[in-house]
């Protein structure tokens, strides 16, 4: 998993030394020069050597999968994941029991293991420096996210309607953005309410007012 | 527990080798101290402590078995 940097004379040799080290073919790293190679002058004076740093291509998909089974089994939990990827998402839905510890209070669980997951797994494209392989892995427990994001939606649509038979605002409790959107989005096309977030995360909450 | 903080550690630094978590225990909790190589200190931290808030979900959530509180100390 780790990269290596060497030193030669040319950026072949080091690449050979390199894949040697790694044992590993040409097709299954990632190259970055870190310094070019120059002969100095009549070959004594100022010769530098090249530097370059090798990295092992990364399976996102395999390094999620075993990082998350790690996790689950320490934390004692006995899970199947249904995987579902492709080239910008992975998304994985754990099945098993008792997994009321791995949503937590309001998905807080879910969500932080799914910002580590993000995190761990994006960590050799940061290194690499391209964003644009940047891979968004979605974490779900039997489908909880699908569920509260339809009972936040009937939520939503039974509050605008107490808003706009009574006039007065409604405060929502604190939510994170995805589930504040859910609510914006839910009510976008309503003509006689609008809706707005006060407060500054994690106490971030929707608010829906008469217009 | 330890085991836990550990591999999520691991997984975040550059520096695995240099990870290291110790368990102490007390009356009424458990205190689980994180240590890191120093320029690994914002991975396991992040900005404005959002990874190492994380990580602490995490741990609690497995801990809730545990009739102790558990803590995770980020140490430099």
């Amino acid at each position: 998993m780790n990269s290596v940097e060497i030193s030669a004379r040319t950026v072949e040799e080091a690449l050979e030394i390199a894949l040697q080290k790694l044992n590993l073919t040409e097709e299954e790293v990632k190259i970055k020069i870190l310094e070019e190679p120059s002969k100095g002058f009549l070959g004594i004076l100022g010769q530098k050597m090249a530097k370059i740093k090798v990295t092992p291509n990364i399976d996102p998909l395999a390094l999620t999968k075993e990082f998350l089974e790690e996790i689950t089994q320490l934390m004692g939990l006995n899970v199947d994941m249904e995987v579902l990827a492709d080239n910008e998402y992975i998304k994985i839905n754990f099945v098993g029991k008792k997994l009321g510890i791995l949503i937590g209070r309001r998905g807080d669980t879910l969500d932080a293991l799914q910002y580590l997951t993000n995190l761990v797994v994006n960590k050799y494209n940061y290194q690499s420096g391209s964003n644009s392989e940047r891979i968004k892995i979605i974490l779900d427990v039997e489908g909880y996210r699908q569920r509260r994001e339809e009972t936040l939606t009937k939520l939503a649509y039974k509050m605008a309607k107490k808003v706009q038979q009574t006039g007065r605002k409604v405060v929502f409790e604190p939510m994170n953005p995805q589930e504040r959107r859910i609510i914006h989005t839910a009510l976008q096309d309503e003509e006689f309410v609008q809706t707005i977030s006060e407060g500054v995360d994690p106490f971030r909450r929707v608010i829906i007012k008469k217009v | 527990m330890e085991e836990l903080v550990k591999v999520i550690a691991n997984a975040l630094v550059d520096n695995p080798e240099a990870v290291q978590v110790s368990r102490q225990e007390e009356e009424d909790k458990i205190i689980i101290e994180l240590r890191v190589a120093p320029e690994d200190m914002g991975k396991v931290i992040g900005k404005q402590g959002r990874i190492a808030r994380a990580i602490r979900t995490v741990v609690r959530a497995s801990a809730t078995r545990e009739q102790k509180k558990v803590i995770v100390d980020i140490v430099d």
